[in-house]
């Protein structure tokens, strides 16, 4: 394990910004830490960088506990969301800095440099002082400053917060293929659901200082461990009921749900793209009014609103799309194919219900 | 001519105008009234043996006054910029009131607390310390007078240093100590460097504090401005003027130095400004004329 994290703790004042949080990081791991702003995230990366000092739990790196490392021991690089590149040296000072600090030979110092210009496709730029640069190439320079004296891991906070959405999409490319090559241990902040989904190996989500869930980007798309992942990654539709005699029925919905007692509130979620929509007012058992129509790019976005006053969104590709004609306000039939019951913070299920929670079948239409 | 560079040309001639009208019509007609009686007479004016012991004293003072300001301007405005505590916005509001005092109330508010009379004045002169009517009631005055210039300058330049760049050297291993000499004291020197200057150049045309705390014994405490106040006094405006340009000649001196130490890194400036701090062949081609 490259970096260990167990029932780590941290209280500012009365605010708990990271309440028992328990994970580990594999060696060569490119990993994700997602979360909306607030939620404690950037205080784990600076808990295990060594710029805060946890109120309870341990910090492995290495499989050595650095509780009592100070930052300047703990060999990590650290990248910060604003680059916090030294803006009186030039880019070649500021790469050299830590190697500087570190005591190396000049000549070794001038080959590592050049080694990270060429790397980070900053060459002829060494003698730029960073407000000569664009946003891209300090983000850069910013990582070649926490690489060069070799970092054991890699702790980037909020890494492309700070540059627009085009070369945001450039510098996640450039990540994923430069972690390729280097395979250097790494861990990133980022509240942009997107960006973690396409840049890391694993995805921890937090909120309110509590991990939610750990796991691939597919697993916490497709099983979300709780409402609030669900809600957070990606777009979900979310309905509350009531069981009763083994069904959730709301509105004209109806959810099976067989092994779950009476009078137990549950709340159902389904992925839009779950939700099929034809214009033929027989196809699906449902119906429904459109209401809305967004283009995506991509795909469309269909918002439907049924009898009873429930919206409800889905999603199709463009193919799909172009074989209806659909028109805003027009009377459409609906089905949902696939739902899962999310589990509940303080609701117990007994454990017989267990397996269904965690695998709700296809629905037939 | 386009109407939006009509307008730019009436803004910068507006302001140039301005510039001209305040400062340089003034000082050309004291320049020009100092060498009416040609070099010698300018040269003989400052080396008077009095004058020139004036001009001394003043250039010690300030010195002496720039120092103990840089460092104790320094302090306070970290401790402004980057702690709390109760009533720091008091202190804050304080700093500022140097420059709301007329500098004659200055002078009689050190005379109160330090004068003959006082049980502050009196301990201090049973102790054999001279602080009124000595040099070190002239370095009370001036520090007072110019105590906002450097916590003003540096406040701003500390409040916009993110803590981040602390912690960036602090994760490549450098100490705090280090830290605090290789990236803020760089990144805050424009800042401190303006406070500095100023406080040398205030300190130096310093008056109305001074001509009462000082005593003005000629030779012994009288300070520059002191002695032009004299001169005028005893109709000899030739040998006042001579002094007065002397002093402004030191100020402009200084006050151009700190123009050219405070650009920016990479910064354009004028060719007559520049004086590369590593050999010409290591600039690269990039850095002349490139802006961001």
């Amino acid at each position: 394990m490259k970096i260990e994290v167990r029932g780590l703790r941290k209280q500012f004042g009365s605010v708990q910004a990271v309440s028992d949080v328990s994970f580990e990081v594999k060696e060569g791991e490119l990993l994700g830490l997602l979360g909306p702003s607030g939620s404690g995230k950037t205080t784990v990366l600076r808990l295990i960088a060594g710029l805060e000092t946890p109120s309870g739990g341990d910090i492995y790196i290495d499989g050595k506990r650095v509780n009592d490392l100070s930052v300047q021991d703990r060999n990590i690089g650290f990248v910060f969301q604003h680059y916090a590149l030294f803006k009186h040296l030039t880019v070649f000072e500021n790469i050299a800095f830590g190697l500087k600090i570190k005591k190396w030979q000049p000549a070794d110092i001038t080959q590592r440099v050049a080694e990270l210009l060429q790397l980070m496709s900053l060459d002829s730029l060494e003698h730029r002082y960073p407000h000569q640069l664009s946003g891209g190439q300090r983000q850069r320079v910013a990582i070649a400053r926490s690489l060069a004296p070799r970092p054991s891991v890699l702790l980037l906070d909020e890494p492309f917060g700070a540059v627009d959405a085009k070369v945001r999409q450039e510098l996640r490319e450039w990540l994923i293929r430069l972690h390729d090559r280097l395979n250097v241990t790494s861990l990133f902040v980022t509240h942009d659901q997107e960006e973690a989904m396409e840049v890391s190996g694993r995805i921890i989500v937090f909120s309110k200082g509590k991990l939610e869930q750990i796991g691939s980007p597919a697993e916490v798309y497709e099983e979300p461990a709780t409402e609030f992942v669900a809600r957070f990654i990606g777009a979900m539709n979310i309905l509350e009921g009531t069981v009763l005699n083994g069904v959730v029925k709301i509105g004209s919905l109806e959810f099976p749900a067989p092994t779950i007692p009476d009078q137990v509130q549950l709340q159902v979620g389904f992925r839009p793209y779950y939700v099929k929509i034809s214009e033929e007012p027989t196809r699906y058992r449902q119906t429904a009014t459109l209401r809305h129509i967004y283009f995506l790019g991509v795909a469309y976005r269909l918002e439907i609103e049924t009898a009873e006053g429930l919206i409800l969104r889905s999603r199709m590709n463009k193919e799909e799309f172009r074989q209806y004609r659909f028109e805003v306000g027009q009377p459409v039939s609906f089905a949902v194919t696939q739902f899962r019951f999310l589990p509940q913070e303080g609701i117990s299920f007994p454990s017989s219900a267990l397996p269904q929670l965690l695998d709700a079948g296809p629905l037939t239409p | 001519m386009t109407t939006h560079s009509l307008i730019q040309l009436a803004l910068r001639s507006a302001s140039v105008g301005y510039v001209a009208l305040l400062i340089l019509f003034p000082l050309t007609a004291i320049v020009h009234q100092s060498l009416v009686g040609g070099l010698d007479h300018f040269t003989q004016d400052i080396s008077s043996p009095q004058a020139a012991s004036a001009l001394i004293l003043t250039l010690e003072a300030a010195f002496i006054t720039t120092v103990i300001n840089a460092l104790f301007g320094t302090l306070s405005a970290i401790v402004l910029v980057r702690y709390e505590f109760p009533c720091r916005w008091f202190l804050n509001a304080l700093v500022d009131l140097p420059f709301a005092i007329p500098t004659l109330v200055t002078g009689l508010m050190i005379a109160a607390i330090y004068g003959p009379t006082t049980i502050l004045g009196t301990w201090l002169h049973q102790s054999g310390i001279s602080v009124l009517y000595d040099k070190p009631g002239i370095v009370l005055a001036m520090l007072f007078v110019t105590m906002p210039f450097t916590i003003r300058s540096l406040q701003p330049v500390l409040m916009e240093l993110e803590r981040d760049q602390e912690e960036a050297a602090f994760s490549l291993g450098a100490s705090p100590w280090t830290t605090f000499w290789k990236v803020t004291v760089p990144s805050v020197l424009p800042g401190l460097l303006t406070g500095v200057f100023l406080t040398f150049v205030r300190a130096l045309g310093e008056f109305g504090s001074i001509v009462i705390v000082a005593g003005n014994i000629p030779m012994k405490t009288q300070v520059a401005s002191v002695y032009v106040y004299g001169e005028i006094e005893s109709y000899n405006p030739q040998g006042a003027t001579s002094v007065s340009v002397f002093i402004l000649l030191i100020s402009f001196l200084v006050l151009i130095l700190l123009e050219r130490l405070t650009r920016q890194p990479g910064e354009r400036m004028p060719l007559w400004l520049r004086w590369p701090k590593r050999p010409l062949s290591m600039i690269h081609p990039s850095e002349i004329g490139s802006q961001p």
